[in-house]
C-alpha cells in the first residue's frame, strides 16, 4: 500500500524518459518490500539531483504462480533485467513456509550472479569499535553449502550436500583477482577450511592458487576460516580482498558489516555472466515501513557501486562525497544511527551537499 | 524413538538431581549409544587413582607451540605440588612416524577419564587420501561430542570489547566434519554434511544442563535453517524440543551470519550458545578474538565418560615454535579447569588466581597481550604468585 502511494508521488515521467538520448543507461529497479520503496525513492531523488544519466525501469518481483504451478519471479522482471543487464534492488521479503524458494536465491540463479562483492569500509561519523576497516569480501554465490540439495535419509538423519565445482571456483577466483587489480588492491586472501574438507575446499583453494599465478602483481595468501575470524576481530587492517565459498562468504561479509556499523551501511553487488545486480542486504524492516524513518545509505552506496560498474566514476564520486559529508556532519542521521532524522530529511541533506 | 528419548531425559533429570556435584557431562543421556547408557558406570569415580592418592591424567603435547605450553603447565603443577601424574603421548598427524598409535591414546584417555591436549595440526592434504583428520578420529573414538568454550574478558587485558562472558557449546562429531566427500566427475566435488536428530538433541540437552549447572539465564541456538532447511532445520527443531523441558531458561535462535555480526558489535547479549560443528568453530574463534586471542581462552571437550581439556581456539601458532613467545594462559586455564573437574578445587582456584594476579600486575605479559615477556618468564611469574 505504502509502496503504491510512494510510487504515485514520484513522478512517473522519469521512468522511460530520455531513452533516445545517447549515454543514458537504462537500469532495472526493483524497489522491494517493506522499507524498500522509500529508500529507492531516496536514491532516485539523489540521482536526479546529481543529474546521473540513468533511466529507471521499475519492475515488481513479488512471486507469481507460473505456468508450471510453482511460484517464481514474474517474466516481466526477468525480461527487464535481461535487456538492461544491470539492476538495483531494495530488500525482498522471503516468504516463510515451505514450497517457496527465496526470491533472492531465485534472482541469483536466474541471472547467474556468481560473485557477491561487499566492500566494508569504516565511515567517518559512524562510531564503532573499529576504525581501520577496509576489506572487500567476495563470495561465490551459486553453489557450495547453498546448493539446496538436501534429503532425509532415514527419520532423523539429514544429509546436506555442499557442492564445489572447478568451473565456479575458478570463475569467482578470477573475478576476485581482476577486482583487486581494477581497484588497486594489494592482496587477495582465500578463506577456506581445506584442513577439514580436504576435497571440496581443497578444490576451491587449488583454483585460487592457479589464478594467483596469473596475477603476479597481487599478493596472494591462504587462511583458515577460523583464523580469519579470530584475526579479523583483533586487527581488520590485516586483510584486503577476501575470496571464499558461499557459506563462509555469507558469514564473513555480515561480520565485516558488523565491524563498520551494520547492514544499513554496507553496499553489495552481485556480478554475473548475464548482468549485475546491486542491492542493499538489510531486511525489509516492516515495523518502520512507510513511516519515513528508514536509512537509505546501504542502497545509496550500492547504487554508487553500480555507477562505478557502469564507469560513471565522476557521478559516483560526487554522490559519494555528498553522502560521506552528511554522515560526517551527523546532523540528519536516521534512528538506526542514533540520530533523530527522517529518510526524506537525510535525502535532502545529501542533495543540498551535491551543489 | 521419541519414547526412548523421553524416558532417557526423564531418567537423566531424576539422576541428575542425585549427583549434583559431579561433572556436567554425566547427565548427557540423550545419546542412544550403548556404551554411553550404562548407568552403573556413572556412579564410579571419574578418574583412576593410584596408591598414594595421586591422579593420573593423559597428556598430549600436540604440534606447534603445544609442547612449550604443556611444559609450562607441568612446571606450574610441579611448583604447586599438585597430585596429578601425567601419562604423556606424542600424538601428531603431521609427524606420523613418531606419533603414538590412536588406539593407545584412546585407551589411555578412556582409562584416565581426563586429558590435557595441545593443538594438533591438521594438514590440508593427506598423502594416503585420508579425509578424516586425527582430531576427528580421536573425537569419534572417544565420542567427545561436546566442545565447551567459556569466553570471558580477562582483567587488565586491553581489548576493544569489555565484559564479554559467554559459553559456546559446539557439537563436534558430525555436521560438516563428517569427512564424507567425493569427486563425482572431475572438477565436481560433493561434500556431505550430516545432521542427526539423536546427536542434535544430545548436544541441546548438554547445553541446557550446562546452563542450569552454571546458573545461566539464556541459551541461543545458532543455525542457518533459512537456507539449509532440512539439515539445520533438524538441529533447530531438536533444540526447540529440548528447550521445552527447561522452562526456566530463556531460549532463542539466531542465524549464524547475524550472530557473527551481533557478536562483533554487541557481544554482551550472548549467554550460552549451542551450535552445530562448523558454526561452533567460527563462533569460538570470533569470540576468542574479542577477548585477546587464541592464547587466553580455554576449552574442553566432553564425552559421557571423559573430558579433554585444551585451548578454546585451536591454532598451532607454527610461527612461534621454539621462540618462547607463546602465551600459556589458555593452557594454564584449561589445566585449572581440569583440576576443578577432578575435584581439586583449591588447586584450580590457586592457578586461576595466580593468572589473574599476574595479569592485574601487568608487568609480565607475552607478546600477544602487548608485552615483551617470554613464555618462561610468564610461567615463572605465575609460579611466584601461586598462593601468594
Amino acid at each position: 500500500m505504502a509502496a503504491r502511494i510512494i510510487r504515485k508521488i514520484v513522478p512517473s515521467s522519469r521512468t522511460g524518459s530520455a531513452q533516445y538520448s545517447s549515454g543514458v543507461r537504462k537500469v532495472t529497479l526493483i524497489p522491494g518490500h517493506g522499507i524498500g520503496p522509500e529508500i529507492t525513492v531516496a536514491v532516485q531523488k539523489i540521482f536526479e539531483a546529481a543529474k546521473v544519466p540513468i533511466a529507471w525501469d521499475e519492475v515488481d518481483v513479488t512471486a507469481v504462480r507460473g505456468p508450471d504451478g510453482k511460484f517464481g519471479i514474474p517474466q516481466k522482471a526477468i525480461d527487464s533485467v535481461n535487456a538492461n543487464k544491470i539492476g538495483l534492488k531494495g530488500p525482498l521479503m522471503t516468504p516463510v513456509g515451505k514450497g517457496y524458494r527465496s526470491l533472492n536465491l531465485a534472482l541469483r540463479k536466474e541471472f547467474d550472479l556468481y560473485a557477491n562483492v561487499r566492500p566494508c569500509k569504516s565511515l567517518e561519523g559512524i562510531k564503532t569499535l573499529y576504525d581501520n576497516v577496509d576489506v572487500v569480501t567476495i563470495r561465490e554465490n551459486t553453489e557450495g553449502e547453498y546448493s539446496g540439495i538436501e534429503h532425509e535419509i532415514v527419520d532423523g538423519v539429514v544429509q546436506s550436500i555442499k557442492l564445489i565445482t572447478e568451473e565456479a571456483s575458478k570463475r569467482v577466483a578470477e573475478f576476485a583477482f581482476q577486482f583487486a587489480k581494477d581497484n588497486n588492491r594489494k592482496k587477495v586472501t582465500a578463506v577456506h577450511k581445506a584442513n577439514i574438507m580436504r576435497m571440496s575446499d581443497g578444490l576451491f583453494l587449488r583454483c585460487c592458487r592457479e589464478m594467483a599465478t596469473k596475477y603476479s602483481e597481487i599478493k596472494f595468501e591462504e587462511r583458515y576460516l577460523d583464523t580469519v575470524c579470530l584475526n579479523m576481530v583483533q586487527d581488520p587492517s590485516k586483510f584486503d580482498v577476501l575470496v571464499m565459498p558461499n557459506l563462509y562468504g555469507d558469514i564473513m561479509s555480515d561480520m565485516c558489516s558488523g565491524l563498520v556499523g551494520g547492514l544499513g551501511l554496507t553496499p553489495s553487488g552481485n556480478i554475473g555472466k548475464n548482468g549485475a545486480l546491486f542491492e542493499s542486504v538489510h531486511g525489509t524492516a516492516p515495523d518502520i515501513a512507510g513511516k519515513d524513518l528508514a536509512n537509505p545509505t546501504a542502497l545509496l552506496l550500492s547504487a554508487i557501486m553500480m555507477l562505478r560498474h557502469l564507469q560513471l566514476n565522476e557521478h559516483a564520486d560526487r554522490v559519494q562525497d555528498a553522502c560521506y559529508q552528511v554522515l560526517r556532519e551527523g546532523k540528519s542521521l536516521t534512528g538506526d544511527l542514533g540520530g533523530t532524522g527522517t529518510c526524506s530529511g537525510y535525502t535532502n541533506a545529501i542533495i543540498s551537499k551535491l551543489n | 524413538m521419541m519414547t526412548i528419548l523421553a524416558r532417557n531425559i526423564f531418567r537423566a533429570l531424576a539422576q541428575g538431581s542425585q549427583h549434583v556435584g559431579k561433572g556436567v557431562h554425566t547427565s548427557s543421556l540423550v545419546n542412544a549409544d550403548k556404551k554411553v547408557c550404562k548407568s552403573s558406570k556413572r556412579i564410579n569415580t571419574l578418574q583412576s587413582v593410584s596408591k598414594e592418592g595421586r591422579i593420573k591424567c593423559t597428556l598430549i603435547p600436540g604440534d606447534g607451540v603445544g609442547p612449550e605450553l604443556v611444559y609450562s603447565v607441568q612446571e606450574v603443577f610441579k611448583a604447586a605440588d599438585i597430585p596429578v601424574d601425567f601419562e604423556t603421548f606424542f600424538f601428531s598427524e603431521v609427524n606420523p612416524t613418531l606419533s603414538a598409535p590412536l588406539e593407545d591414546v584412546v585407551s589411555s584417555i578412556a582409562r584416565n577419564k581426563t586429558c590435557i591436549k595441545g593443538i594438533l595440526a591438521t594438514p590440508d592434504f593427506s598423502h594416503t587420501g585420508e579425509l578424516q583428520t586425527l582430531n576427528m578420529k580421536l573425537r569419534n573414538a572417544l565420542d567427545l561430542y561436546a566442545n565447551v568454550v567459556h569466553v570471558k574478558s580477562l582483567p587488565n587485558v586491553k581489548c576493544r570489547h569489555q565484559d564479554v562472558d559467554c559459553i559456546i557449546i559446539r557439537e563436534q562429531t558430525e555436521g560438516e566434519y563428517s569427512a564424507l566427500e567425493h569427486e563425482s566427475v572431475p572438477g565436481v566435488v560433493e561434500c556431505l554434511k550430516i545432521i542427526t536428530a539423536v546427536k542434535s538433541q544430545r548436544i541441546a540437552k548438554f547445553a541446557f544442563d550446562y546452563a542450569v549447572k552454571c546458573g545461566r539465564k539464556k541459551v541461543t541456538v545458532v543455525h542457518k535453517a533459512n537456507i539449509m532447511k532440512l539439515g539445520d532445520g533438524l538441529f533447530l527443531r531438536s533444540c526447540e524440543e529440548i528447550a521445552k523441558l527447561y522452562p526456566r531458561i530463556q531460549f532463542e535462535n539466531m542465524i549464524v551470519d547475524n550472530c557473527t555480526m551481533q557478536m562483533v558489535a554487541n557481544p554482551k547479549q550472548f549467554d550460552v550458545m549451542v551450535t552445530p560443528n562448523l558454526y561452533g568453530n567460527i563462533v569460538d574463534n570470533l569470540a576468542s578474538g574479542l577477548v585477546g586471542g587464541a592464547g587466553v581462552v580455554a576449552g574442553a571437550s566432553y564425552s559421557a565418560e571423559c573430558a579433554v581439556f585444551e585451548q578454546g581456539a585451536r591454532h598451532v601458532f607454527a610461527g612461534a615454535v621454539g621462540r618462547n613467545i607463546a602465551n600459556p594462559i589458555a593452557m594454564l586455564r584449561a589445566s585449572a579447569n581440569l583440576l576443578a573437574h577432578i575435584n581439586l578445587h583449591s588447586y584450580s582456584r590457586m592457578i586461576k588466581d595466580a593468572i589473574n594476579k599476574v595479569l592485574q600486575d601487568g608487568k609480565v605479559r607475552t607478546k600477544d597481550l602487548g608485552g615483551q615477556s617470554t613464555t618462561k618468564d610468564f610461567t615463572n611469574a605465575i609460579i611466584a604468585r601461586l598462593g601468594a
